[in-house]
């Protein structure tokens, strides 16, 4: 009999993960439902890559466990990401696609054969099905115009929509955006926005987004998970987290230069760096 | 003095020992990998045959244009000697064995550092720096196989090939100087070349030498590549290191080489 579904697709428990004695994630634990598009949001540094990372088998945390649910259809236990061998990790990742801040793109390759890569690496799809694909996946982001191509000849927001149907050229069913909205005008940043939402609702994707755009970010998400320090500061709908009582998300989310994320960086106090110059000394 | 005293602390000592190690760890680890993935490099041809084309087409000039200046140089240095004791039509057989045995694979191989070995360095470095190795790990396809492998198999096919065109090249150069220069008999020069020089020891040894040193020198080019720090200077600083480790490498490996082979 098969299990009922799993609501949520990636579940963190309790994840410890640092470089060296900082850490950057402290006991985190976080759910990513199913069908749905998650925000990762928090300063920089805060360790939203850092979960994109870990979920991708890329780093492996000190402690805890990130659950990865099985497909639909399969009824097997969820699978911790950090424990697979190197088969299953690669098996693992085949169902996720990711899509890198500035795109990532193969610079040698045109834009066609970036989005054929995954196809030809992991299929024996004939030629003419991969070509059909291919322009599909290229349509869907609009740039099935852009095929001929190379990387360097288009532009940041382009660049980052060809990653996108390279990204879901073998219909994963996770997809993770590591700051799709960084450094994009106005135009292509509304296109990115809507283009998360429509390939999640109409590919039956299940997206987490790291960002920092608080308006695109709170208008195309389903939960907003707020992260600082190496820790959940709120999570929620985007309306529950944007009323939130927590002192950080408040300066978050209303784009506060001080408050609990200093904007001073820590040094020595102001009289210790200027009173010893204003008396003359040479110390 | 103080400072001396703490660079020399146990720990500090330690700790440089640790990461010594560890860096041999991993560069050892990457050479194995790299020649078990002989199988699926050959499986996809297509790809180690691109890295050929790209590493050995392009390399053609330079070594062309210096083995025939090296051939030069031997002519005229080799005459220089040899006429003194009166053994100038033994130029063929001077200028034939210096080629075969000992600068053909050297300076191909020191040439080759520069010229696609840094490529490779740079290629690979940039890639990662540009996270394309990222996003293929990501997309579940190993960087090792399908970029790292190709290239290093490529780099071992080329470097014979190259080093056997130089050393052809320069025994043109000294042809060119022995003969049509300085009047040496062609008859001569010919045919002591074919005589003295012997296949396995002299041929055979020179190619064994070059197949070593394009397994050194795509080696280190791939590993300063892959190792390299993400950042314009990291990949700037790795492109040297593989000049500079590449060709020690090959220097002092000639010289155990070539002990090695006086010895049989």
């Amino acid at each position: 009999m098969p299990n009922p579904v799993d609501p949520s697709l990636v579940e963190l428990k309790n994840l410890t993960f640092g470089y060296g004695e900082r850490a950057i994630l402290d006991g985190v634990s976080l759910t990513v439902p199913r069908g749905k598009v998650t925000a990762l949001m928090g300063a920089s540094g805060g360790g939203k890559t850092t979960v994109l990372r870990l979920i991708g088998g890329q780093y492996r945390a000190q402690r805890g466990e990130l659950l990865l649910a099985r497909s639909l259809g399969d009824s097997g236990a969820p699978q911790d990401v950090a424990k697979l061998d190197e088969a299953g990790l690669y098996a693992a990742r085949r169902r996720m696609g990711m899509l890198f801040q500035f795109g990532a793109l193969f610079t040698d390759l045109s834009v066609f054969d970036n989005v054929t890569f995954p196809l030809r690496e992991h299929t024996d799809l004939p030629e003419a099905l991969i070509r059909d694909i291919v322009l599909m996946k290229l349509d869907a982001v609009g740039l099935r115009g852009a095929r001929d191509l190379m990387p360097s000849q288009i532009s940041g927001g382009m660049a980052r929509r060809v990653a996108l149907a390279r990204a879901i050229a073998l219909d994963p069913e996770l997809i993770m955006y590591d700051e799709p909205f960084a450094g994009l005008d106005p135009i292509s940043l509304g296109t990115a926005a809507r283009l998360i939402r429509q390939l999640n609702d109409t590919m039956g994707l299940t997206s987490i987004v790291v960002s920092h755009d608080l308006e695109e970010t709170f208008h195309i998400a389903d939960k907003v998970i707020i992260l600082a320090n190496g820790k959940i500061a709120a999570q929620g709908t985007p309306d529950e987290v944007r009323h939130s009582a927590n002192e950080l998300v408040h300066q978050f989310v209303n784009a506060l230069p001080d408050g609990p994320v200093k904007f001073h960086y820590p040094g020595p106090s102001i009289d210790d760096d200027f009173s010893k110059h204003a008396a003359g000394g040479k110390t | 003095m103080k400072n001396l005293v703490s660079f020399l602390s146990p720990a500090n000592i330690g700790f440089a020992v640790r990461g010594k190690l560890a860096d041999i760890g991993t560069a050892t680890r990457l050479f194995f990998r790299l020649l078990a993935l002989l199988v699926a490099s050959l499986k996809r041809f297509g790809l180690v045959r691109d890295q050929i084309h790209f590493l050995g087409n392009y390399s053609l000039a330079i070594i062309t244009v210096s083995g025939l200046f090296v051939g030069f140089v031997l002519g005229l240095q080799g005459y220089y000697t040899l006429q003194r004791y009166g053994a100038s039509e033994a130029l063929g057989l001077l200028v034939a064995l210096s080629l075969v045995r000992e600068l053909g694979p050297v300076i191909t191989a020191l040439l080759f550092a520069g010229r696609a070995g840094t490529s490779l360095t740079a290629e690979i470095g940039l890639m990662k720096a540009g996270e394309q190795l990222s996003a293929m790990e990501m997309m579940a396809v190993d960087p090792v196989k399908r970029i790292l492998a190709p290239r290093f198999w490529a780099g071992v096919i080329t470097l014979p090939l190259l080093a056997a065109v130089f050393s052809a090249v320069g025994v043109i150069g000294g042809w060119v100087v022995g003969v049509v220069m300085i009047g040496i008999d062609p008859g001569a020069f010919w045919s002591q070349m074919q005589g003295g020089v012997d296949i396995l020891k002299d041929v055979g040894n020179g190619v064994l030498k070059s197949v070593v040193f394009g397994f050194t020198v795509t080696f280190v080019a791939l590993l300063q590549g892959f190792e390299a720090q993400p950042t314009p200077e990291g990949v700037s600083r790795a492109t040297t290191r593989t000049v500079v480790v590449a060709s020690l490498a090959i220097l002092g490996l000639d010289f155990v080489l070539t002990a090695l082979m006086f010895s049989v």
